[in-house]
């Protein structure tokens, strides 16, 4: 049948087949990529736009504008959005104007101020890339994870107590331990809701909510009981970890950039490589998408339930003991800021996958870092950040509104399925 | 006369894909015109544009020779226009009377139901259009045969003239269809008007006054029933020559492969679906499970693939107890299975043809390594199996979800037979498939038989079942209650069997000998 076909094709597409290098693959491949991004990449565009629309509209210069004169207003709304954006920007990626003149100069320490912002966004965006992945993971095995705050909450305790209760270890042997203690924590505490759902159908994400409410309590107690800081009277905070467990940071305060999130990035490919490229990723996907035919494939569901919550646990701890080992050097209790539950969102508009996963979290940290420069340059609240990340993820989890507004094709059945397996997961699915 | 329903050049597109093609039809009052395509050939399209469920893009509907515009269900009721659906939409719960009122309830002293009013009504019906059914009766009581009844007097209850009928044999006996065929035709007698989809030839042959017969979208030809052969209509449906007849010669069969004995199996209410059932499969044989869907074909099935657990009896292959043991155990025995549902069990429609063609043995050298699949491996067996089993798809790595059912079909098929298999349990190998595919999966199955494999064939088609087995047996409420050569039993006897009427009886009426009766 190929063969006829090839005769089939008619003489100039084979030519210009030929000029293009005789690899009609190759831009196939580059369309499916941009069918991949299309939705979040327009998402964040439309999100930008109503951000600044927010901002035009909730500042009293632009109203102040227009009570002058109608295009007063509007060169004003401008101004105060661009200046908004660019707050954002600057406090995020760095001003390029000092980036410049001290990469001219040569001064070692006036280059690491400049990129600071930079390094400062990446340093924001490793939990995200842990706990996103942890809830990519899940969502490719039909799992619903929101209990990665929880999960987190008990690998930083896990990691805090491994951390500064063994002292004389080497930091190469130290750290380590003190990581995968962490990773050990998330995961027995995800395998809790796993077995659960998997032995007696109790819907995890129930289970999961309720194991986070465990996990602050517990953490609570560890900290103003067994693990408190001597001395501080049962205030609830534990000891500082011993140097040899930390994660070292790269430059001298302020910079916070450290080895962490370069273990981020080590754990996606990790991810990676075992979701597409190992028989433990296929019978994970497998299950995920279609559990009957993995029971047909001679899968036991079961048993694949349970790993893939305690795999997607594991992550979640490493997300809670990464921050501990490598910024806060010993546990508070207001240790998360929401990671656990930014990162579901988070794995949606990286259709969990983890390359997808780790440019979520980039620009997740890149929005929070940025947040605080733009409140001070342009006087708009932080909050707006919070809305745009919103307004983002509604619009890649509603990507009708998305097409709508760009007018672009409903995808085919086949294309729903699989973008919309993360949303049908509510419940567990069937 | 003039015709009570006409369509002008109706032409329906979805995104890539033109559904109906400027498609013209007319139907006489009082005629039943049969409406032959294969699956995804446009009928269903046309059909629910006339119901109400699309708008054409283009073209008009005419009723009585006055243009209107069906924009739902209920303006094509209020046209006169019905349709009985392949799944029937009735409330089980409930009686014939309230499910034939249920959306027009007549009500009496304010706010109560009539249903006196309406049973009067149902009885009316069923008299004059002999359509026997008790009006006080529950629909979940009813045989099926019934039930498709209880949907015809819906469709007349609502004064519908037009009736169209969705493959409407597809859950039926032989002897029910024939049922309903006598039902089609006294509605027409008496001045109703049928469209009747189906891709059955035997049965459009049967009923039909005209065939018209669709082809992507488009009408290639109409024919005469009286004069047209099933060669004939199945060339205009696919577009080339097509081999209805099964070419399988005889073959000695060998040792036993497969050996139920005394199997029972319940399904999650502990209703006893499979009731005591023993057989045994020899090498090089096709043994046919014949019988109504819901009969416990599709449990027997789960429990002999591992799906299901039994509660009691064995399963041996070559001597070997695998009962109750799991999916994967009895994989590599050496069994092969196709799944009765294949979107749902057989593929995972989402990942790409070439993972689907080793769903069974991806964790298996050659195709990994340790845990680390190897992709070259899995594409060079993809690309292989593509061009021997002749899988039309873009590439190995197109999601099998985009595939036709047939080609979906044919990875499944592909996938199991190029194993090496001592049995192979295929359970509706050919269901909702156009007449090329099924040519196709046929000829593949006898293949296997010739080769020596034991053929476990499940199917509602009594048609497929007849030509493809060495040896049939029946079932009946979960029991097997008979088992006959294929060579010597007619369609007739079979017909009876599947309708549960003893074996000794068809023996006295019939003097024809019913061979290897097991109870």
């Amino acid at each position: 049948m190929r063969k006829k076909d090839l005769e089939k094709k008619d003489l100039l597409k084979t030519v210009i087949e030929e000029l293009n290098g005789g690899e009609p693959a190759k831009p196939k491949k580059k369309r499916a990529f941009w069918k991949v991004i299309q939705i979040p990449a327009l998402a964040i565009l439309t999100g930008l736009i109503l951000g600044a629309i927010l901002i035009a509209a909730t500042s009293f210069t632009v109203y102040d504008a227009f009570k002058v004169g109608f295009f007063n207003g509007i060169g004003t709304a401008f101004a105060e959005v661009g200046k908004a954006y660019l707050g954002l920007l600057t406090g995020s990626l760095g001003n390029p104007v000092e980036i410049i003149s001290a990469l001219i100069y040569g001064d070692a320490q006036d280059v690491r101020n400049a990129i600071n912002p930079i390094l400062e966004s990446l340093v924001q965006a490793t939990p995200y890339i842990f706990a996103g992945l942890a809830c990519a993971l899940a969502f490719r095995a039909g799992l619903f994870n929101i209990g990665v705050e929880g999960q987190l909450f008990m690998g930083a305790a896990a990691a805090t107590f491994v951390g500064y209760s063994l002292t004389g270890l080497p930091a190469i042997i130290h750290m380590p331990l003190a990581f995968l203690a962490g990773a050990l924590g998330g995961a027995l505490w995800g395998m809790v809701p796993g077995l659960l759902k998997a032995t007696t159908g109790g819907n995890e994400v129930i289970n999961c909510i309720m194991m986070n409410y465990i996990a602050y309590r517990v953490t609570t107690w560890l900290l103003t009981g067994p693990m408190t800081r001597p001395g501080t009277g049962g205030m609830p905070i534990s000891p500082i970890i011993e140097k040899s467990a930390q994660i070292p940071q790269f430059f001298k305060t302020p910079i916070r950039f450290h080895l962490g999130f370069f273990i981020a990035l080590a754990f996606a490919a990790l991810v990676w490589w075992i979701l597409f490229k190992t028989t433990w990723g296929l019978n994970l996907r497998m299950v995920g998408v279609n559990p009957r035919a993995a029971k047909y494939a001679g899968l036991n569901i079961t048993q694949v339930t349970i790993i893939g919550m305690a795999l997607s646990g594991a992550l979640a701890g490493m997300a809670g003991g990464n921050e501990i080992l490598a910024i806060n050097r010993s546990m508070a209790i207001g240790l998360s800021a929401g990671y656990g539950f930014d990162s579901i969102a988070l794995a949606l508009l990286g259709n969990n996958h983890p390359v997808g996963v780790i440019f979520a979290a980039l620009l997740f940290g890149v929005l929070k870092n940025g947040a605080t420069k733009m409140m001070v340059v342009s006087g708009t609240p932080i909050d707006i950040v919070t809305i745009l990340q919103a307004v983002i993820l509604i619009f890649v989890a509603a990507p009708a509104i998305i097409r709508a507004i760009y007018r672009m094709r409903q995808p085919l059945k086949e294309e729903t399925a699989a973008a919309s397996f993360t949303l049908s997961g509510w419940g567990g699915g069937k | 006369m003039a015709p009570i329903l006409q369509l002008k050049g109706i032409t329906k597109r979805f995104p890539g894909v033109l559904a109906n093609d400027h498609i013209d039809l007319t139907l006489n009052q009082g005629e039943i015109l049969a409406l032959l395509g294969e699956n995804g050939a446009g009928k269903t399209t046309l059909m629910n544009i006339l119901y109400g469920l699309y708008q054409p893009d283009e073209g008009e509907i005419l009723v009585n020779e006055q243009k209107v515009i069906i924009n739902s269900p209920t303006d094509a009721i209020n046209t006169g226009i019905g349709m009985v659906h392949q799944h029937f939409m009735l409330i089980p719960v409930f009686t014939v009377t309230e499910n034939v009122m249920l959306g027009s309830e007549p009500v009496k002293m304010g706010d109560f139901l009539d249903r006196p009013k309406t049973s009067a009504r149902i009885h009316e019906i069923s008299q004059q259009y002999k359509l026997e059914v008790n009006p006080n009766d529950y629909v979940k009581d009813l045989p099926v045969g019934v039930q498709q009844r209880v949907e015809i007097i819906k469709l007349l209850y609502r004064e519908a003239n037009i009736l169209i009928f969705d493959e409407p044999t597809a859950v039926l006996t032989p002897q029910e269809a024939d049922d309903l065929f006598s039902i089609m035709r006294s509605l027409v007698k008496q001045g109703k008007s049928i469209i009747f989809i189906t891709h059955k030839l035997r049965e459009v042959l049967d009923v039909a006054d005209r065939i018209m017969v669709i082809r992507r979208g488009a009408v290639v030809g109409e024919a005469d029933p009286k004069i047209a052969d099933k060669n004939k209509l199945a060339e205009m449906m696919v577009g080339r020559e097509v081999n209805l007849v099964v070419e399988k010669e005889f073959k000695e069969p060998g040792e036993v492969v497969l050996s139920v004995k005394d199997l029972v199996v319940a399904n999650q209410f502990k209703q006893v679906m499979v009731d005591h059932v023993s057989f045994d499969v020899h090498a090089g044989q096709i043994l046919g499970i014949a019988g109504v869907q819901g009969n416990g074909q599709t449990e027997l099935v789960e429990a002999i693939t591992g799906l299901d657990k039994s509660a009691s009896g064995k399963i041996l292959f070559k001597n070997e107890d695998i009962t109750n043991c799991t999916p994967r155990k009895i994989t590599e025995v050496g069994s092969a299975h196709v799944p009765e549902d294949r979107q749902a069990d057989g593929l995972v429609l989402t990942f790409p043809v070439a993972e689907n063609l080793v769903l069974c043995t991806y964790y298996k050298e050659p195709f990994a390594k340790g845990v680390v699949l190897q992709y070259d491996k899995i594409l060079e067996n993809s690309e292989k199996l593509i061009s021997d089993f002749d899988i039309r798809t873009p590439s190995s790595l197109t999601p099998v979800g985009s595939l036709s059912g047939g080609n979906q079909q044919k990875v499944i098929i592909a996938r199991e037979l190029s194993r090496p298999i001592q049995l192979l349990v295929a359970s509706q190998p050919t269901r909702g498939l156009d007449v090329g595919s099924i040519e196709y999966i046929h000829k593949r199955i006898v293949q296997k038989r010739d080769e020596g494999c034991a053929v476990l064939l499940v199917s509602p088609e009594l048609d497929e079942v007849i030509e493809l087995s060495d040896r049939i047996a029946v079932m009946y409420r979960g029991k097997i209650i008979a088992i006959v050569d294929a060579g010597n039993v007619t369609k007739e006897t079979l017909g009876l069997l599947m309708a549960g009427i003893i074996p000794e009886k068809i023996e006295k009426e019939q003097g024809e000998k019913v061979v290897e009766i097991t109870f």
